[in-house]
């Protein structure tokens, strides 16, 4: 029993603008495997709901005519792991949130939630930064478009204003082409488990695979948001191919990330394992994109 | 003979669990029930000033709002131990249904009673509570110390109790030359059951008696304890145990019973009922006791022991629920496991501001063998000998018999069941290949042994009562007061009963649920000694039941009852084995007789004055990635002499959930609190770290079969052991593939990061 004050059923996105509009204090909800945990704990008690859950127009993945990777806000995780266009340009993200929770989570689970919810934990986070998402919102002014990393404000607060909805995650074919990843969960099981840390590198080599076009690397949990680790990618960028620059990179990383004392984890074991982390899915990546190290 | 006992029988309630037809409690509350939610302390320690009820009492819904200042002036004891009739012997009284003196974050302090869940809710969101806070004290040394906050009146030093054992003289042997002195610290962590089905009930009243429905694992105790909270006369309550989903000893104790009673006679004996949720379970039920043991450990260079002392440390938190029997449990082990002529060991259990410990599958072995399995291998290491090799020479040999308990080592278990283990995980082999490995990734291998036994005689009451009434169609019913709580005992009682009475499987019916008006006395499931201790009963029963049949047998047939034998449900004469008839016909007769109509019936109690050591291994392989501060399980092997299987698949079965428990108690679980505040900082299933089935490896459960002479089906203890010795094992491993001794469980990879660096094996 969920202590609900209304809930209104939005029939299309321009129906739920004009929901958000009528109802500004009612908080949106999707797979509901956050409201309603929170509902339950007495944090959203008596809210107002707003549901998406039926608009298709924004689930499923496609790509727009300028070769934008357009992934809708509603796509269920379990959704973007077996999708051919993620297997075929941006793998990592679907092997990212195939590690969200467990199965039923991932089937409920959207992208959109996930980001939505701001946390520097979120599975998705941290693959979306270090491709360099955009995020779309749909308002009553039409359609806007932020990089993601302008998206994420502060700890569980992103850049939705008045009347908006999340409709679209989108990877721009600049970011994704050629380019490879590998994702490192840290956690302290094997599944069913928030992130202790998590570590997206992906890379562009050249033609020959001997250098580093572009190397990207974002952490989740090693800051109140998720975020780049910039030094590490400009030491990278036009580097020989060598686990030596596997080694340099992954200290570099030190150089951006700023993780905190909790009782889930110290901040010196954080930053250990954000280099370990980010030297592995530095190797791993190099190898995916046919690299000899 | 025997022609069920052995067998891998189906479980009697299969069916009916996989189909969701079987009721548990919550299925079987009137959906028109009042709700019961309880306000909760949001202080470790301290007293209710005042609590303001006004604004939850108008909200819609809400029925009454009942506070620690209503309860009546009652404390009563909760563990689920058989009560005793000497007053020295009984359970600590020390809680009310709701107190104002509180004494962890999380105390009950008021409930409210509504009509639904979310007015519950609303109501309890806006009940008001004014403390006078005091200092608190999370850990057990601590609580000890001279000035230390005082949690209960007159208990000195928060020390609940100490127990101690002395043999030969400790000092003197001590000092003979050339002994190498080991010395250790060990800390085990508070956990969880994590049972699936979390703890609930509702209650009623009728005809001017209460009853109580719940998930429990010990009716009768429970009866007497709601009796007794409520200063009812026992008779006044039933209590009501359908099926239940797990307890592992959380439900071992009268938990939410006498609160969810009492609040019913607070509405005119309404239908009320208490559910707790997850997180409630994990900080207001009960939890392990978290024990820290020091050893010290005199070697002679040869590998025998000249002196050894042993002090724990038991975390009791805030109630005395089962109390000392804890950590004793695990003390007396210590001088029987590895005997040793000069022995000291001193057990303290000390009342601090945490969730109250009770038991938990094991009760205080798990902890008892984390810390003396780990020491063992510590003395390996530092004298130079293998593990298996010190266990083989020190082990309790055959033979051996306690003075106190008068358990006896009939067989080489330990040799037997170590060898077994060996062979399966090829041991010595890799424990020879995997010293002095270099690099990131390293593997090891580790053994430990377990000590164990089986109920709870001489310390309590062990009887065991069985009923068993005779169908017209031949079949029959039997009741225990033992109870199933998942683990199996319906379907090997079932088993016992086919082969006791001489009857088919499919002619046994087992009445599951216990009704503490209709089941016969029995204390409950617990001490792992449903298998043991109801075999006695059945057979007992079984025989009366028999003797009754044959003479009746006698009457309808004219043969001696002497010449007569019921096999598979037929009358035989033993002369010829020629049927005489089926023990439908007899049944049907006998009932239906104008002249002696008989319902054909038996019961008895059977009184055990015996106990049972049940002894065992695991061995694990782990692979050790040093940098990540991560640990892999590759293989874990379980070796159990339990005495004759009387159902290999429910044992086996029983040994992997035992194993899956002790993964998560070694590697990943445990209760955090805060420091400041004394608050459970991840009562819930994702903050807590259960192991997964990702975590485990295929888990491997194997048997040496000994039959224990004392029982009746050659059985002994299997639900507890099974999690006694994995933690340590995987320990052993970690020891093995890296050089690094851990002295604490659960051993996760911040401790594993702290303990690498220390070594060396981590640079910054």
């Amino acid at each position: 029993m969920y202590d609900m004050k209304a809930l209104y059923q939005a029939k299309s996105v321009a129906d739920a603008v004009a929901l958000r509009l009528a109802h500004p204090e009612a908080q949106i909800i999707a797979g509901g495997s956050d409201v309603l945990v929170q509902m339950r704990e007495g944090k959203r008690a008596g809210a107002e709901l707003i549901s998406i859950q039926t608009l298709d127009e924004i689930r499923g993945v496609s790509l727009d005519p300028d070769g934008t990777l357009r992934i809708g806000s509603l796509t269920s995780f379990s959704h973007i792991t077996r999708d051919s266009l993620i297997q075929k340009y941006i793998n990592v993200l679907g092997q990212a949130v195939d590690q969200v929770g467990g199965p039923q989570i991932r089937n409920i689970g959207t992208i959109g939630g996930n980001t939505c919810n701001g946390v520097t934990s979120a599975d998705s986070a941290s693959t979306l930064h270090a491709w360099d998402a955009v995020v779309e919102l749909t308002g009553p002014h039409g359609v806007r478009r932020q990089p993601i990393q302008e998206f994420y404000i502060r700890a569980g607060v992103v850049d939705i204003r008045a009347g908006e909805i999340q409709t679209a995650i989108l990877i721009p074919k600049e970011s994704y082409e050629n380019c490879f990843g590998y994702y490192i969960k840290y956690a302290m099981r094997s599944a069913m488990d928030i992130a202790t840390l998590g570590t997206s590198v992906n890379v562009r080599l050249s033609a020959d695979k001997k250098t580093v076009e572009r190397a990207r690397v974002a952490f989740g949990v090693a800051g109140p948001v998720p975020l780049r680790a910039v030094h590490a990618e400009e030491l990278a960028a036009g580097q020989p191919v060598s686990l030596e620059l596997a080694e340099r990179f992954a200290q570099a990383v030190k150089e951006d990330i700023n993780p905190r004392d909790s009782w889930r984890a110290a901040k010196d074991f954080r930053i250990h394992i954000a280099v370990e982390s980010a030297k592995r899915a530095f190797i791993e990546s190099v190898k995916l994109a046919g690299g000899d190290l | 003979m025997s022609k069920q006992v052995g067998k891998n029988a189906a479980r009697v309630d299969a069916y009916d669990k996989v189909t969701g037809r079987a009721k548990y409690t919550d299925d079987l509350c009137d959906r028109g029930a009042l709700v019961v939610k309880v306000c909760r302390s949001t202080i470790a320690h301290g007293f209710v000033k005042a609590i303001d009820t006004s604004a939850a009492e108008t909200v819609p819904g809400v029925v009454k709002v009942l506070t620690c200042f209503d309860v009546p002036d009652i404390e009563f004891p909760t563990a689920g131990h058989p009560w005793s009739t000497d007053p020295a012997h009984q359970d600590v009284a020390d809680r009310k249904l709701l107190n104002r003196h509180v004494r962890y974050y999380g105390d009950d302090v008021a409930a409210v009673i509504a009509e639904d869940e979310v007015a519950a809710a609303q109501a309890l969101r806006a009940i008001r509570v004014e403390y006078e806070e005091l200092p608190f004290v999370l850990d057990a040394q601590e609580a000890m110390k001279d000035g230390a906050p005082q949690i209960h009146e007159g208990c000195k030093n928060n020390i609940l109790a100490h127990s101690d054992v002395r043999r030969g003289d400790y000092e003197t042997a001590r000092q003979e030359p050339g002994l190498i002195k080991v010395e250790g610290w060990y800390d085990t962590p508070t956990v969880q059951h994590c049972h699936i089905e979390n703890h609930g009930c509702f209650a009623y009243q009728e005809a001017g008696r209460v009853v109580v429905v719940t998930s429990t694992q010990i009716p009768h105790i429970v009866r007497r304890v709601v009796a007794q909270a409520l200063g009812l006369p026992w008779g006044k309550v039933r209590i009501i145990k359908p099926y239940i989903g797990g307890g592992f000893g959380n439900k071992q104790d009268a938990l939410y019973e006498p609160l969810c009673a009492w609040c019913s006679t607070q509405v005119g004996g309404r239908l009320v009922k208490l559910e707790c949720s997850r997180e409630e379970t994990f900080v207001s039920n009960r939890v392990r006791h978290a024990i820290r043991t020091h050893i010290i450990s005199y070697v002679r260079p040869d590998g025998t022991l000249a002196a050894r002392k042993l002090e724990a440390f038991s975390n009791q938190g805030a109630y005395a629920s089962h109390g000392h029997g804890v950590v004793a449990k695990g003390m007396n082990a210590f001088p029987q496991l590895y005997p040793c002529p000069n022995v000291e060991c001193d057990s303290w259990t000390v009342y601090t501001n945490r969730p109250a410990a009770g038991a938990m599958r094991g009760y205080g072995i798990p902890q008892a063998m984390f810390a003396g399995e780990s020491h063992i291998d510590d003395i390996c290491k530092a004298i130079g000998m293998s593990p298996l090799e010190f266990r083989r020479k020190n082990l309790m040999p055959v033979g051996y018999v306690d003075g106190f308990s008068k358990n006896e080592l009939y067989s080489d278990s330990f040799n037997q069941c170590m060898n077994k283990g060996m062979e399966l995980l090829d041991y010595q082999r890799k424990y020879q290949e995997y010293q002095n490995q270099t690099g990131p990734l390293r593997r090891g291998v580790g053994l430990a042994v377990f000590w164990y036994n089986t109920a709870v005689w001489p310390i309590s009451l062990e009887s065991s009562s069985c009923r068993m009434v005779l169908n017209q169609d031949g079949s029959l019913q039997f009741q225990t007061g033992e109870t199933e709580i998942g683990q199996g005992c319906d379907t090997v009682y079932s088993q016992m009963v086919a082969d006791a009475v001489g009857i088919p499987l499919s002619d046994v019916h087992v009445v599951s649920t216990q009704d503490t008006d209709v089941t016969p006395f029995g204390t409950g499931a617990y001490a792992s000694r449903q298998t043991y201790i109801g075999g006695f009963s059945i057979v007992q029963t079984a025989q009366a039941l028999r003797e009754r049949i044959l003479n009746i047998a006698h009457e309808q047939t004219r043969m001696p009852a002497a010449t007569l034998d019921l096999v598979d449900g037929q009358i035989v004469r033993k002369s010829d084995g020629r049927v005489l008839k089926s023990l439908g016909e007899l049944a049907t007769e006998s009932l239906y007789s104008l002249e002696d109509s008989q319902h054909i019936t038996a019961e008895t109690t059977a009184q055990i004055k015996s106990n049972a050591y049940s002894f065992g291994c695991s061995f694990a392989e782990v692979e050790v990635d040093i940098p990540m501060c991560k640990v892999k399980l590759l293989r874990l092997v379980n070796v159990h002499d339990c005495g004759r299987l009387i159902n290999p698949a429910l044992a086996e079965a029983q040994v992997h959930g035992g194993m899956s428990m002790a993964i998560g108690y070694g590697l990943s679980e445990e209760l955090k609190f805060d420091p400041k505040t004394g608050r459970v900082l991840n009562g819930n299933l994702l903050d807590y770290k259960l192991s997964t089935f990702m975590d485990h490896p295929t888990l491997e459960a194997a048997f040496v079969e000994n039959p224990e002479p004392t029982s009746p089906y050659g059985t002994k203890a299997l639900g507890e052991p099974p999690a006694c010795s994995p933690a340590p094992a995987i320990r052993n491993a970690i020891l093995n593939a890296t050089g690094v001794a851990i002295d604490s469980c659960p051993i996760t990879p911040h401790i594993l990061y702290r303990k690498f660096r220390e070594a060396g094996l981590i640079q910054e």
